[in-house]
């Protein structure tokens, strides 16, 4: 037993180097630019990737091994230090909310990139050379590679440590950490220090890519499993702490890897598979950690965020003579299957669907001021309850609200956490519970389908041709929506606007913040459900997939075209979105990059989208003389 | 007799191990506007905070009406009756002056409804309490457009919502212009004889401390020198030699008289 745990021990250590490379650069670059690079994962996957070419290139032995992951890191260092040129710096001005988003549209780019450059199949990586064995320890085995991992990673720590303590180009990073603009007037020069620290921090990550080959192969998932593992990290260990991320690496590898050694194990009569449990365990490592330091470990508390006055755009009160567009829009919907074919009344349903996903997403994060990296969380919970419940047997009619009160619970449960953080750590928080649970849904096979998912949901007799089905759904969509716009002119609209303006203006008058934003967070949490419960019996099947981090980032980007903090505005987006995706998957198969391209482009050009630019452009033609 | 307002009792508070405030104690009495004064670094900001919930004391007791309020968050102590303004003026951007008061309003119920539209609820409500400060006619306009010092009147008007019993003012003129100073403490003045508030606030500007305060307090490396009139203050030898003499003038510059 002892010995068990020993080994398991040591094998969480091997991971928690890994993990403290990526986490490691990720602080670097954070503590001097201020910018949390969401692309981390994607330069560990590059890593990999190039690893492996570089192998097949000058064949095996040392150079092939130890000269790949060399030559791997230095690449992704080139490349972080391209991006950081091109896009990076032009961003580092801007609400912290637009920077990760930025960085998402890089990661989406860099996944087509390696789907381009090395197709859709894990790719085998090499052994290292000589280490292929394993040493035996109490009579159990450990691969010496985990061994030699279990010290490189605390080494190279060491030496980024060295560099930062021991050079001149260390003392002026450990300066601009410590004070961006006095480091400025000191006459270090900005621009090239920050290209040097991001190419740094890409580099560690790409020598931790390439470094984890001989675990596991190259493979498409790489970026965005590491990055919310390597998030979790940052949020137990504490932005920007370099012995926080080690610490943290340490605790969470090994806690996880404890529950692979524990394995199935009788409690009460039932088995209980630990082995499982790896995230859940991982969740409450860091819940932990949350309830007694919001901040981290090691980290410190940070001052309060205030949004940039410029970014607060007002919310006018509609104006009731201007409602005949809204009427007349109805009008066309409620006539649109007497009009078009049945592809585009599918179309159509999924425009609604994604309308609502997005309206939600857009009270918590434009009113409320809370970015959320995580909201397909809820929207697959809605989806994934409502189909359980109908495979055990309930209607429809009591699917549908099964799906809406199991994704409301959801959110009472995150909500919970998510109100004690705010920006980028709260960005993160999301990010790993919406993880866990696609985590949670791709593990319990016997309730959930696993990988494969569950088919053969489809609503009653009454809704099964399209057009029903779409009449159901723009009516109960629909009234969510309204419900959603209604709740910002409302009491708790206002004071979660007052909130997001000014928190301590906002405590000062007795508002409960946090109540306030819990509220809102449960009530978005519960449309997101409906429509993912809509969805779902509008295909008839659902995957994991629907709870995946990309899917999260389509309504992060559906709100960001149409319009943060506008009214519409995640209307409008979903319905460019839907449509634009719904043409350019047919066209081409390097969709991810199209949207990666567009999410960089919109942060950086129209950082208020489409609606608000247009109320921008119209309020400067009337204050115009 | 009844208790004061507020009852500041030996509250005292450290910061590893400088002793920003030691054993300060005070009152202030309905109707009655005092003035915490005192060179920077004097621990003014540190008492006010430990007053208005920031920051939790050492030891030290703070007393509301004879309540014992001391550690309550600022959420709590405005449904006590304690309401303030910020030495940077607090507002909420993104509304126009009416929303501001309206949310100040909204707060009272327990909780925050979904499908009442919140607008037209306490529309003469919050026309009355603009009017009060001379802002009505600035109703629709956005927060964020207003000159300073309209936007502190409509901070004051928030402030003054829920009829405080006590009102906390940091820096209640700092960034204003001389002649607007005059008028927005008259305002307070004014206001804290009719609804008989009591008011401290903290104050650089010696015209607007003399000029107004009923008692000033006067404060010195974390203690409490001197107390009383206007006039008594400003005859005290000790007063004198902090703001005019000795080591603190050349350590700490500003808050001249």
């Amino acid at each position: 037993m002892i010995a068990s745990f020993l080994i398991q021990t040591l094998n969480g250590l091997a991971s928690a180097s890994l993990l403290f490379l990526v986490a490691l650069g990720l602080t670097l670059i954070f503590g001097v630019t201020r910018v949390v690079n969401f692309a981390h994962g994607s330069f560990f996957m590059l890593g990999a990737y190039m690893a492996v070419s570089f192998h097949e290139l000058v064949g095996g032995g040392l150079l092939g091994f130890w000269g790949g992951a060399v030559i791997a890191a230095l690449a992704v260092g080139v490349v972080g230090a391209l991006i950081e040129i091109t896009i990076l710096r032009r961003i580092y001005r801007a609400p912290e909310l637009l920077q990760l988003i930025t960085t998402f549209g890089v990661v989406l780019v860099l996944k087509d990139v390696v789907l381009y450059t090395w197709g859709p199949e894990d790719i085998l990586g090499p052994r290292a050379p000589g280490l292929a064995g394993a040493m035996w320890i109490f009579g159990k085995p450990i691969p010496q590679y985990d061994l030699l991992l279990l010290v490189l990673g605390p080494l190279v720590g060491l030496v980024v440590w060295l560099l930062l303590t021991r050079t001149d180009w260390g003392t002026r990073v450990r300066a601009a950490t410590e004070d961006r603009d006095m480091a400025a007037a000191l006459g270090i020069n900005q621009a090239l220090m920050f290209t040097g620290v991001f190419a740094l921090g890409a580099l560690l990550a790409g020598l931790a890519g390439a470094l984890a080959l001989p675990r596991e192969p190259a493979n498409h998932n790489m970026d965005l499993t590491i990055i919310a593992d390597v998030f979790v990290v940052t949020v137990v260990g504490g932005l920007g702490s370099l012995p926080g991320a080690y610490v943290a690496a340490v605790i969470i590898s090994v806690v996880k890897a404890w529950c692979i050694g524990i394995g199935d194990v009788r409690l009460f009569g039932t088995v209980f598979s630990f082995s499982k449990l790896t995230l859940v365990a991982e969740f409450i490592v860091m819940a932990i950690v949350l309830i007694i330091r919001p901040w981290g470990l090691f980290g410190t508390p940070q001052a309060a965020q205030r949004v940039a006055a410029a970014s607060i755009l007002p919310m006018p009160v509609p104006d009731m003579k201007r409602w005949w567009p809204l009427g007349l829009l109805m009008l066309a919907l409620v006539a649109l299957p007497l009009i078009v074919d049945r592809f585009t009344v599918v179309l159509v349903t999924d425009i609604i669907i994604f309308a609502l996903f997005a309206a939600s997403l857009g009270l918590i994060m434009g009113i409320g001021g809370m970015a959320s990296f995580g909201h397909a969380a809820y929207f697959g919970a809605g989806a994934y309850a409502a189909a359980v419940a109908f495979k055990a047997g309930a209607s429809f009619v009591v699917a549908i609200p099964t799906g809406v009160a199991f994704a409301a619970a959801l959110a009472v449960l995150f909500g919970w956490f998510c109100v004690r953080l705010s920006g980028v750590s709260l960005a993160m928080l999301t990010l790993a519970f919406a993880q866990i649970t696609w985590a949670i849904a791709f593990q319990w096979d016997s309730v959930t389908g696993g990988s494969n998912g569950l088919v053969g949901i489809w609503p009653p007799e009454l809704l099964s041709s399209k057009s029903a089905y779409y009449f159901a759904t723009l009516l109960l969509a629909g009234a969510a929506i309204l419900l959603i716009w209604r709740s910002v002119h409302a009491p708790l609209g206002f004071l979660l606007r007052a909130g997001r303006d000014s928190r301590i203006r906002a405590e000062a008058v007795g508002i409960d913040v946090r109540i306030v934003q819990w509220r809102a967070i449960i009530l978005a949490g519960s449309a997101a459900g409906l429509a993912g419960a809509l969805y779902v019996f509008s295909k008839g099947s659902l995957s994991p997939d629907l709870l995946s981090i990309p899917r999260s980032v389509d309504a992060l980007a559906m709100v960001l075209i149409g319009g943060v903090q506008t009214l519409v505005g995640p209307v409008v987006g979903a319905v460019v979105f839907i449509t634009l995706q719904d043409w350019i998957v047919r066209a081409t198969p390097y969709w991810h990059a199209v949207l990666g391209i567009t999410l960089i482009l919109i942060t950086i050009i129209f950082p208020q989208g489409i609606v608000g630019t247009l109320r921008q452009w119209r309020q400067r033609r009337e204050s115009a003389p | 007799m009844t208790a004061p307002v507020l009852a500041v009792e030996e509250i005292g508070k450290s910061f590893k191990g400088f002793r920003a405030v030691e054993r300060a104690s005070f009152t202030v009495d309905a109707g009655e506007l005092l003035a915490l004064i005192g060179p920077n670094g004097a621990g003014k900001t540190t008492t006010f905070n430990m007053i208005n919930g920031q920051l939790l004391p050492d030891h030290g007791h703070v007393r509301l009406g004879g309540e014992d309020v001391t550690g309550w968050p600022p959420r709590a102590l405005w449904r006590a009756g304690v309401a303030r303004t910020f030495q940077i003026t607090q507002t909420f951007a993104s509304m126009s002056v009416a929303e501001n008061l309206l949310v100040a309003i909204l707060s009272r119920q327990k909780s925050a409804g979904l499908l009442a539209a919140a607008g037209n609820a306490h529309a003469d409500e919050v026309q009355t309490r603009l009017a009060e400060v001379g802002m009505a006619h600035a109703a629709d306009t956005l927060c964020s457009v207003l000159a300073y010092g309209d936007l502190k009147r409509v901070e004051l008007a928030i402030a003054l919502v829920d009829d405080p019993r006590l009102l906390l003012m940091d820096e209640p003129t700092a960034g204003m212009a001389a002649r607007e100073r005059g008028a927005l403490m008259r305002l307070v003045a004014e206001r804290a004889r009719q609804r008989r508030t009591a008011v401290l606030f903290t104050e650089h500007d010696m015209d607007v401390v003399f000029g107004h305060a009923d008692r000033v307090v006067v404060m010195n490396r974390g203690r409490l020198i001197a107390e009383g009139t206007p006039e008594e203050v400003r005859a005290s030898p000790i007063v004198r030699e902090i703001y005019l003499g000795g080591e603190a003038i050349s350590a700490v510059g500003g808050g001249g008289i």
